[in-house]
């Protein structure tokens, strides 16, 4: 390759709102309820039926829209999107292009390159399809509608991305500020946040873009990484080979590492848009505005800023606990409690992080509640717990959020303090390593760990470790 | 005299009065369908059992004084496009032939819980396109007072059936007059409401921004009185508009001094029917001797309603009927190859002509590079159509012409024909598109015996005046029997 080329990415994300019921009508949004149980006339394109707006969803987006610095739309619409699929009941989908409720948004986002700005062209909502699954046993196809009418939003970049680490940077962005809103889980896996890329390369230095393809299927961030390096490389070798990239939706197999066709420009379906008759248009006040607004909780930047000067955190842990909404909700409460802002930090940083890893779980994924680690805290900071046994404790707290008082009462794990007990253990210690007690009392500092141990093992972790420090070096 | 000429009113009072029984009143209507139906053909569905069974449940409501309202115990006839639950609801459709919603329409709910009987669904053109009842797919309805030609559509069913005695009122609906028309070549009276007044919820919709439910009845006091329940606000419906100016009984009143009574002149133009044009014109007269101030104006813009109301209806209706796939309800063709085959077949077979037509029309409007050119044009239209009406109304209350140009025509006339089809619905349509009340009622028969019918126009909400007029020229003539009504005459007229 003697050319230089250069990414443009744009990306169309996907987000199911957390809303308790549909946007359209009032079934529940829950997962997992047995096939069209979660239905009615409405979500079920029924005829006769008419949509009814729910005005949570139209908050959300708006919510969403002021945390990206979006304008908003003050009278928007919704259109109709036709096309023929048996997931989509009414066989059109009620969305909205030419009136979206959000435009001309942005969020800045940090790589190694420093901080980049990446436009948003504009926010939508929409509703979502049912779900088709193909019954091989009778050679038959099924529908679910249980999705059908789920509320999104549709979150389109402008083409500002020029690498993996862009789109990832961008893409985490969103996902932490609208976790942040509560708009959505944005669990990439599961679906209620779905990426669609959209790319082109072109020859370094040109101003006009390349022919762009659109990647579907993107199910984690590993594969949407996966997948720009192979769509860029494939395109650059078209281009190299002196063939041309068409414009097409391709689909992307995430075990195979590879993408194909699903279709073209020129099977593109015509869509057949217009504006939704049966619903008003949404008028937006400032009043509305500004209550939204009023509600906004903290995003990560404003609460970052407050941990290191209210808590006195360093960067790094600000950085670490407000990663994830949910560890700073847990960092909050438990400092709270406890007051005692550092310790909470520590044991989030590290215990739960070690403890996450190696149960391959998110910190959305963490069961046990703030009291209890407060609890913890306690416990050690009174010293009635050594640091040990406080890890072994935690490890319950993390698993099954036990209470720790009740724990280290029945279980006997309360740190010895008393001298006397102390002081008889630590002289048999002496009594049973006479080679260590020689090294110390000939100069090796060191061999004093040795007997600490010798110490705790032998009153089985719960001695109180300053207390055996002193009484060694005491008789030593 | 046997019950079925009695306004719905009248019926209700004897029934309140203990002078006759709903189980009568049910009877005496599904005699007469037994009696006319052969001639007619008014419904789609007659659910005799179920209104005999009903008639005994609303007559405890009444016996108990639960029922007290000016419509508890009259049957009534409702047009097959409003879902009954448990009752077949065909849009007189093959694609809809089996289909049995699980609810019921909103307006239909009002009036049941105001006490009606339902006696079944009344034919109408398939989907409600088309102007003659000739487009149902379970055969035409043919006009009672000459059943050698149409009653009008495409509520033809409802108001053939009002008309024939075969039940003491109906609802219809009307997306671009069909309320109107048939009323008017029927010699019945009926209300197309201000859009957003009666709940389109459970109405199977074809032009959604056009389409209200209306009263069909023998007279205005009947139409004022049904308006007046099937209006409510609804939440189901985000088009529904709350009113708290409902009582539309209380404007039969018989007094238009100093009413102000436009006469647009291009109502009166080429393509209208001599007879017709001079019964109008005849009743302006009635109505200003009543000393209603009758003037003549130009109202504009008339020649584009129909061109913009078909490219906006039609849209709407290529999106609503799209949902009729075979997938979920209605008919599935039987043998296919694969999803797309059995979308194809099974629509190429479930929908009729005229419905193909508008679909592929409204298909078409809406596709990329046209929509500009059609449809945004079309909502133009229908904008300037709006503010030509409201500088009609800043000078007078009401407007008066005819609802259709001719008197009915005859069976087979007008389905070779589309375009003239679509020139019938001149006078209504610009009331859709506007989305203004209008009523028409019967002011005349032409030399054939055929009925003529006049429309009054309103600004929107303002029901009350147009009910007030039609009131008071009501009282200036008799009400016309249909020839079919008359026992020892037996059928055709």
């Amino acid at each position: 390759m003697s050319k230089q080329y250069e990414t443009v990415i744009g990306l169309e994300v996907h987000v199911e709102l957390a809303t308790k019921t549909k946007i359209f009508c009032s079934c529940s949004t829950a997962f997992g309820g047995a096939p069209n149980t979660h239905t009615c006339p409405v979500c079920t394109g029924m005829p006769g039926s008419l949509p009814v707006l729910n005005r949570r969803v139209v908050e959300y987006a708006m919510a969403v829209g002021l945390a990206t610095n979006c304008e908003i739309t003050r009278c928007c619409k919704f259109d109709r999107k036709n096309y023929f699929y048996p997931d989509n009941p009414q066989n059109y989908q009620i969305s909205q292009l030419y009136l979206p409720i959000c435009r001309n948004g942005s969020v800045e986002i940090q790589t190694e390159n420093g901080a980049k700005k990446i436009g948003i062209h504009e926010i939508h909502m929409e509703e979502d399809a049912g779900k088709l699954i193909h019954d091989d046993w009778e050679d038959c196809s099924l529908v679910d509608f249980n999705r059908s009418g789920v509320p999104l939003i549709e979150i389109v970049s402008e083409p500002d991305m020029r690498s993996a680490e862009e789109v990832i940077a961008y893409l985490d962005k969103l996902r932490m500020t609208i976790q942040y809103l509560g708009a959505s889980d944005c669990k990439l896996q599961e679906g209620s946040m779905r990426a669609d890329v959209n790319l082109s390369v072109r020859e370094a230095g040109e101003k006009e873009f390349g022919t762009r393809t659109e990647m579907k299927n993107l199910n984690s961030f590993r594969a949407i990484a996966r997948a720009i390096e192979n769509e860029r490389n494939r395109q650059i070798d078209l281009l190299e080979s002196g063939e041309a990239v068409i414009q097409e939706t391709r689909r992307w197999d995430d075990a195979k590492e590879y993408s194909y066709a699903m279709r073209s420009k020129e099977d593109a379906q015509d869509y057949r848009y217009f504006p939704e008759p049966d619903l008003v248009p949404i008028i937006i006040d400032d009043e509305w505005i500004e209550e939204i607004r009023g509600r906004q909780p903290e995003l990560r930047e404003e609460k970052i800023a407050r941990y290191k000067k209210e808590y006195g955190l360093p960067d790094y842990d600000a950085g670490i606990i407000t990663g994830s909404k949910r560890l700073a909700d847990i960092f909050e409460e438990t400092a709270k409690i406890c007051g005692k802002p550092k310790k909470v930090s520590n044991w989030l940083m590290v215990e739960t992080m070690r403890l996450l890893k190696e149960h391959a779980m998110e910190p959305e994924d963490i069961r046990f509640s703030p009291e209890n680690l407060a609890k913890l805290i306690a416990l050690t900071e009174a010293g009635t717990v050594n640091g040990a046994t406080a890890k072994e404790v935690f490890e319950k707290v993390f698993a099954d959020d036990i209470d720790p008082d009740a724990y280290v009462r029945e279980n006997g794990l309360k740190t010895v303090s008393d001298e006397g007990e102390l002081r008889s253990v630590i002289e048999q210690v002496i009594r049973d390593y006479p080679k260590s007690v020689e090294d110390y009392r000939s100069g090796k500092e060191k061999a004093i760990g040795f007997l600490v141990g010798q110490t705790m093992k032998a009153m089985r972790g719960k001695a109180n470790p300053a207390m055996v420090n002193q009484i060694l070096k005491e008789l030593l | 005299m046997s019950l079925t000429r009695l306004t719905a009113l009248e019926l209700s009072n004897k029934i309140k009065a203990g002078e006759a029984t709903v189980l009568e009143a049910v009877e005496a209507a599904l005699d007469a369908i037994e009696k006319r139906e052969k001639d007619v053909h008014s419904f789609v569905t007659v659910d005799r059992e179920g209104a005999l069974k009903r008639a005994g449940e609303v007559q405890k409501l009444i016996d108990d004084k639960t029922l007290t309202g000016a419509l508890a115990g009259v049957p009534v006839a409702v047009k097959d496009n409003l879902c009954t639950s448990g009752i077949k609801t065909t849009c007189s459709s093959r694609i809809l032939s089996n289909f049995v919603p699980t609810y019921t329409a909103q307006a239909v709910e009002n009036l049941e819980a105001a006490g009606a009987v339902i006696l079944g669904k009344t034919n109408m053109d398939e989907f409600a396109m088309g102007s003659t009842t000739e487009t149902s797919a379970f055969g035409v309805t043919r006009n009672p007072w000459n059943t050698a030609h149409v009653p009008g559509g495409s509520s033809g069913g409802s108001c053939a059936a009002v008309a024939a005695e075969e039940c003491f009122y109906a609802l219809g609906s009307d997306t671009g007059g069909s309320i109107r028309q048939p009323s008017a070549f029927c010699g019945v009276t009926g209300i197309k409401p201000t859009y957003g007044t009666v709940s389109r919820y459970g109405l199977i919709a074809y032009g959604s921004s056009l389409d209200q439910i209306g009263p069909v009845a023998k007279d205005v006091a009947d139409c004022a009185a049904i308006l007046e329940v099937i209006s409510s606000y609804d939440k189901k419906d985000s088009t529904s508009v709350k009113r708290e100016d409902t009582d539309f009984t209380s404007a039969l009143v018989d007094d238009v001094k100093g009413m102000r009574i436009g006469i647009p002149r291009d109502y009166f133009g080429e393509g209208l029917d001599r007879e017709v044009k001079e019964a109008v014109l005849a009743a302006a007269g009635k109505l200003e001797e009543k000393g209603a101030v009758v003037e003549e104006f130009d109202l504009s813009l008339v020649e584009y309603a129909i061109p913009a109301y078909y490219v906006i209806a039609s849209a709407e209706a290529s999106s609503n009927l799209a949902r009729f796939d075979g997938v979920k309800y209605g008919y599935r063709a039987e043998a296919f190859e694969g999803l797309h085959d059995m979308y194809k077949k099974t629509r190429s077979q479930g929908f009729g002509p005229e419905v193909k037509r508008r679909i592929m029309l409204g298909s078409f409007v809406l596709s990329s590079g046209y929509y500009d050119a059609y449809y945004l044009k079309a909502l133009r239209t229908k904008a300037l159509i709006k503010q030509a009406f409201d500088r009609a109304f800043e000078k007078y209350d009401v407007i008066l012409g005819p609802a259709a140009p001719t008197t009915a025509p005859r069976l087979g006339e007008s389905l070779d024909d589309p375009i003239k089809m679509y020139l019938g619905d001149i006078y209504t349509i610009s009331v859709n598109l506007a989305g203004l009340p209008g009523i028409s009622l019967p002011c005349g028969v032409d030399g054939g015996g055929l009925p003529i019918g006049m429309q009054i126009i309103g600004d929107c909400f303002q029901e009350k005046k147009i009910i007030r007029a039609a009131y008071a020229f009501e009282r200036t003539r008799e009400y016309r029997r249909c020839p079919i009504t008359e026992e020892s005459k037996g059928g055709r007229g």
